[in-house]
């Protein structure tokens, strides 16, 4: 994880191929290339941006420059109407729950794995890791049954507790590699002070493992936060919809008027891409390290 | 330890110590082993079987029946609902659908990603901010994604209706045209995903010995041969795993379906999970729904095993 966190690609002592300068040629054909496909990536977002400041017939005449008038009020109506807030408290509320839970159903059952040798935890382990194999859609009815015969349809626990089962293997499996990488000496060490295991669990192992805590962290929270096939099998009312519901009821509302649904998008992955710039480094280290890892 | 043990019989005490410890802390393991792993395994473990694993079981079970998911299943219909599945057209282009993204994916997007990354890690002024504009659509929603690009593809308000207008042409509506809808589809998840593999090989990348290729430097190797005989066999693990993760994505793809055509125009979008929704969920066709979701795990346990034992066996 260290080694994409820290990473500098602008770093020339690491970069491979830096034993020789670029030549100038070299260069402009690399920016060219590098500036197209960044075009290609940001025109489709700021193209959205502005087209929920237009009116829809100058988004007709005009999908790709500045807005003739700029409308203001179709962000505003957004801004100020409840909708927009109750969905992404509710999306924020479901993200936390699964956050924490993954967390602590993870790291507990990982420092088992990482320090306890039991009758069958290997195959207990491997268990755990058949998880990793299948989306969760491919058992998404009898899981909507079994929510529905727990009373949990349309409420936030039947769209948490089946992300948190899911992500079990995940952390389970990033947290024991980690925790396996602890020094052991620790371990002897609070041992023979007469720590006994949970202890050791909250003074000694959670310190050490901020940056993994981190890593499973953002892994379940941009999941969560961005979920749309559990929400929408599991919840009914309108009131309990996370964002992306939200954007697809609301594109069915307005499907005449792309201005608004324009404006609508824009807003409610406003908050991602302001999370992803302020802590751009830790997300794209986290995305990217624990997939490779898991 | 023992060394001293048995090369200085004479000095016990210092040999004896350690034993006394390790006794000591046998001990303690044994009294405190079991509280721990029955407070800490079972929430996990619960949750994991009930919501995992059970229901994928179940799902082999209802799969022979024809229920729709009140009371019990009763109505035994053996194998039919998998035979229906594999008459079903729709089904067969979802196979086709999923094979395809794969191929785009071998074809198109790693190459594109493993060019990106041979020059964002190249000395460059701005890497860190390229690398974080094509980082940027990974972490959107999948259904966000797919609501800008139907914006984008649309043929009357959208940017590929106003670059067809520019040049007076008719504006195509290409998510409408089943002979287009899947190459347009195609192209957005080579613009949402190809930053996160870009990051994969920039990974790899860093990993590669630079030593080796001052080496090639030395021996006056050209840029291009440098990339293909040096740099390209040392990714060969990035590009396995890259490829790996291009074909799990492929048969989760349902969230960004959605918006931008819903596995229409007759069928010809759909992946293995919207046919599952469209044919199974919103129809409430537990028996047959069930019966898609057995397939889609034996393709994905038969392709993650296979996959794993052929190409990442070394890795």
């Amino acid at each position: 994880m260290t080694d994409i966190a820290t990473s500098q690609p602008i770093d020339a002592a690491t970069a491979p191929g830096s034993g020789r300068r670029l030549r100038t040629a070299t260069q402009i054909y690399m920016y060219v290339a590098l500036i197209l496909v960044a075009v290609i990536v940001v025109v489709p977002l700021i193209s959205t941006a502005l087209g929920g400041f237009k009116t829809l017939s100058d988004l007709r005449g005009n999908p790709f420059g500045m807005p003739t008038e700029w409308q203001w009020s179709n962000y505003g109506d957004i801004i100020v109407s409840q909708r927009y807030w109750l969905q992404m408290g509710n999306s924020l509320v479901i993200a936390v729950l699964t956050v924490f839970l993954t967390l602590a159903f993870g790291a507990m059952a990982a420092f088992c794995f990482a320090h306890i040798r039991f009758f069958g935890s290997d195959y207990l382990l491997n268990y755990f890791l058949i998880g990793l194999m299948f989306p969760a859609a491919t058992a998404i009815l009898p899981l909507y049954i079994r929510i529905r015969d727990l009373g949990l349809v349309d409420t936030y626990w039947g769209v948490v507790l089946p992300q948190v089962a899911f992500g079990t293997g995940m952390s389970i499996m990033l947290f024991r590699n980690y925790f396996r990488n602890l020094p052991s000496e620790l371990f002897d060490a609070a041992f023979v002070d007469g720590c006994g295991y949970m202890r050791f669990f909250w003074h000694v192992t959670l310190p050490l493992s901020r940056p993994i805590i981190a890593t499973v962290g953002i892994i379940s929270f941009v999941g969560s936060w961005n979920s749309y096939i559990l929400p929408l099998i599991m919840l009914n009312s309108e009131s309990r919809y996370p964002w992306p519901l939200g954007i697809m009821i609301y594109r069915g509302e307005f499907n005449t008027e792309w201005q608004l649904v324009l404006a609508f998008i824009t807003l409610t992955i406003l908050p991602t891409i302001i999370v992803f710039f302020l802590a751009q480094k830790h997300i794209i280290a986290g995305l990217t390290a624990g997939a490779v890892k898991s | 330890m023992s060394m001293s043990e048995t090369t200085m019989p004479g000095r016990t005490y210092s040999a004896a110590r350690p034993r006394a410890t390790l006794q000591r802390r046998k001990r303690s393991l044994k009294h405190s082993k079991w509280p721990v792993l029955l407070l800490f395994l079972p929430p996990a473990l619960m949750l994991f079987t009930v919501l995992v694993i059970l229901p994928m079981g179940e799902a082999a079970w209802y799969s022979f029946y024809n229920w729709n998911g009140y009371g019990l299943p009763e109505q035994w219909v053996g194998w039919r609902n998998y035979q229906l599945i594999f008459r079903n057209g729709a089904f067969s282009q979802a196979l086709i659908n999923n094979g395809m993204i794969v191929v785009a994916s071998i074809l198109i997007q790693i190459p594109l990603a493993l060019w990106l990354a041979t020059m964002i890690s190249s000395r460059i002024h701005g890497a860190l901010f390229f690398r974080l504009i094509f980082f940027l659509p990974y972490v959107l929603a999948d259904v966000a994604a797919g609501m800008i690009w139907r914006f984008v593809y649309d043929g009357d308000f959208g940017l590929v209706g106003g670059i067809a207008h520019l040049f007076g042409a008719e504006p195509p509506y290409w998510l409408a045209d089943r002979d287009t809808a899947m190459y347009a589809i195609l192209g957005v998840v080579i613009w949402k995903y190809f930053g996160f593999h870009m990051m994969l090989f920039i990974a790899g990348l860093q990993a590669i010995d630079k030593s080796v290729l001052e080496a090639a430097d030395i021996d006056g190797a050209t840029g291009f041969q440098k990339f293909r005989l040096v740099t390209l066999p040392l990714l060969g693990s990035t590009v396995r795993l890259s490829v790996f993760f291009a074909v799990v994505g492929s048969l989760q793809l349902f969230d960004m379906i959605m918006p931008l055509t819903g596995g229409g125009p007759s069928n010809s979008t759909q992946t293995m999970v919207t046919f599952l929704y469209n044919f199974g969920v919103t129809r409430m066709q537990v028996g047959f729904g069930s019966a898609v979701g057995v397939v889609l795990f034996v393709i994905c346990v038969t392709l993650a095993f296979s996959y794993k034992r052929i190409f990442m066996r070394h890795d």
